[in-house]
């Protein structure tokens, strides 16, 4: 193979493993990248302690005193809502001796409570036991060696909130760079606010976490993966092939990309198809009305017809395609996976609409779909072809270079981004 | 299944030889989907059926307001069938082979002919050396007056507390 990259029997630092010739118009990685446990390490210590990394939406902790408990960036986390409203995310162990003080996924509290030795604590951590005299002293009543750990750093945009492992980080708005455009194109579809809809689906996948982060904004997959989901809309008459001009394949900085077109398929915000009757025609119509007051004939309709598929470096998903997905996902080894997905809607979207949402997601996006399931099955496929690295080392990433021009959505710019991102990140450079 | 169906017009729940009955009946099904007779399966079910798989966790949920897994009517159901003959189901291509185990056959209720039952379920799926495993209790209605029998529904409440196989590509 006439390609100057290093041997793959050779030893690679991970800077080794992303080669970009942009004379010859390659782009390598190594799939060393996606089987090594060595690289995992690095990527928990560069990238996953390092980056903004998503927690929540804050509806899910409406009230004041709400709690969900989540894994994120291989801590167990509590985010959560203080009598006050404050909201907070606390590192789930007990100061006393470690065990994890809140045990529920989820719930409504007024104070935590460890249960293995009752060290308790008020919803904004502070300590809250109260020993007899002689058990502990002024430290651990309101010298704060009692209470529970604030992550380091907790910030939000537009109700998406996000933790970083790293006190020394530039702050989330700096971070996501020209995403924010993009969450506003999300943010902005109801009238009055955002919200997940019923809990989440949270499932193993037995491949690399870069994996997901790759297939969740390649659209080049799209047709031989996904024909049987094409052929489904087609059936039930739900395909549309006309549309609004799309804006195409978007770099929006620190890794973060998108890809933008317009939509096949129907959109409960705002694109009917056929299938859904007449009846929803004037609803759907209603809704791309109001769009267009509120944003403007452009703006408009660019919430209501196109869909968008974007990857927040490292590992959240937020597609607005047919239902919008967020979607993170932590390494549990270099082979496997633990996903979480939310549906998100308009918080006072009508009941038939809401209804087409969670229909179009669980169809499309959710584990027992048309769709999902064969992209886990090319992600499980590609981890298992691995095993072949050490005679076929390299994964060409190289679509579109060649190119004159903006690239083209099919194209694999984004992963490049992506690639980029990683490798700079993993030389501790970013 | 067939000659028997005149036997439940009237039928109360605890009459002897139903539990029988309707055992047969499921394992029938299980025995279809063992063996890949998916479509045979799908004419199981009466027009307008329903089949479910809410969310873990959540068995009472309304499809209308959580996200299941699994929320088909007849028309979905119908498609899901036809996707999983065509080779380009890839998750089930080369096809996976299954076990559907069933056991606890319940009767709780008989209608107007349609008999109420739970079961619990394991559901052994492998493929290329991978086993998952899905397990929990089916809920079914079952009209008996049909012949033959035909399924109005079929929910499918899962017992793990998440998707560990992390798919759901064949019908468990």
């Amino acid at each position: 193979m006439d390609i100057t990259v290093p041997n793959p029997g050779l030893p690679l630092t991970s800077s080794d493993m992303v080669v970009e010739d942009r004379q010859r118009h390659l782009f390598r990685v190594a799939r060393r990248a996606f089987t090594d446990e060595e690289v995992l390490e690095q990527e928990r210590r560069q990238i996953f302690d390092r980056c903004w990394l998503y927690l929540g939406h804050g509806s899910e902790i409406r009230n004041n005193c709400d709690f969900v408990t989540r894994a994120v960036g291989g801590r167990e986390l509590i985010f959560n809502r203080d009598r006050g409203g404050a909201v907070h995310a606390f590192l789930n162990t007990c100061p006393h001796r470690g065990a994890m003080v809140v045990r529920e996924k989820k719930g409504n509290a007024l104070s935590f409570r460890c249960f293995y030795h009752g060290w308790s604590f008020n919803v904004n951590g502070r300590f809250a036991s109260r020993f007899e005299e002689g058990n502990y002293g002024k430290e651990h009543y309101g010298g704060g060696c009692a209470d529970l750990a604030h992550v380091p750093r907790l910030e939000s945009y537009r109700d998406f909130w996000f933790v970083n492992f790293d006190r020394n980080a530039v702050s989330l708005s700096d971070y996501l760079a020209d995403a924010k455009e993009y969450i506003d194109l999300v943010a902005d579809q109801g009238e009055a606010e955002m919200e997940i809809v019923g809990s989440g689906q949270q499932y193993i996948i037995n491949a690399n976490w870069k994996l997901l982060a790759e297939n969740s904004i390649d659209a080049f997959h799209g047709f031989p993966v996904h024909s049987t989901y094409f052929d489904y809309l087609q059936n039930i008459g739900s395909l549309r092939s006309d549309g609004f001009n799309a804006k195409g394949m978007t770099s929006l900085g620190n890794g973060h990309a998108v890809i933008e077109y317009a939509s096949p398929w129907g959109r409960p915000i705002a694109r009917w198809v056929p299938s859904w009757g007449e009846e929803k025609r004037d609803l759907v119509e209603r809704i791309r009305q109001g769009l267009i007051q509120r944003f403007g004939e452009e703006r408009g309709l660019r919430i209501a017809e196109t869909s968008r598929n974007m990857v927040i470096f490292p590992n959240l998903v937020i597609n607005d395609i047919m239902a919008i997905t967020v979607r993170t996902f932590f390494p549990d080894a270099a082979n496997r996976m633990t996903v979480s997905a939310w549906a998100l809607g308009a918080r006072d979207e009508d009941h038939e609409l809401r209804k087409l949402r969670l229909f179009n997601f669980l169809e499309f996006l959710g584990p027992g779909g048309f769709a999902t399931p064969d992209d886990q099955e090319a992600l499980e496929n590609c981890q298992r072809g691995y095993r072949n690295q050490r005679e076929v080392g390299w994964n060409d990433i190289s679509k579109g270079m060649p190119r004159q021009g903006p690239p083209k959505n099919d194209d694999e710019e984004q992963m490049r981004c992506f690639w980029r991102q990683w490798r700079q990140r993993m030389a501790g450079a970013a | 299944m067939n000659a028997d169906v005149n036997l439940s017009q009237g039928l109360a729940k605890d009459d002897p030889g139903l539990r029988a009955k309707v055992e047969d009946f499921l394992y029938l099904e299980a025995d279809l989907l063992d063996e890949w007779r998916i479509e045979e399966w799908f004419a199981l079910f009466a027009e307008g059926a329903t089949y479910e798989i809410p969310p873990t966790g959540e068995d009472d949920a309304d499809p209308a307001t959580s996200l299941f897994y699994i929320a088909d009517d007849y028309v979905r159901l119908r498609e899901r069938v036809v996707r999983l003959t065509k080779k380009e189901a890839h998750s089930e291509f080369p096809r996976s082979r299954q076990r559907h185990m069933i056991s606890n056959v319940r009767i709780t209720a008989m209608v107007a002919g349609v008999a109420e039952v739970t079961c619990n379920f394991i559901t052994y799926r492998a493929k290329r050396g991978v086993v998952d495993t899905y397990y929990g209790k089916h809920h079914y209605r079952i009209d008996c007056t049909a012949s033959p029998w035909k399924i109005k529904s079929k929910r499918s409440v899962l017992g793990m507390d998440m998707l560990y196989p992390g798919k759901l590509t064949i019908i468990i």
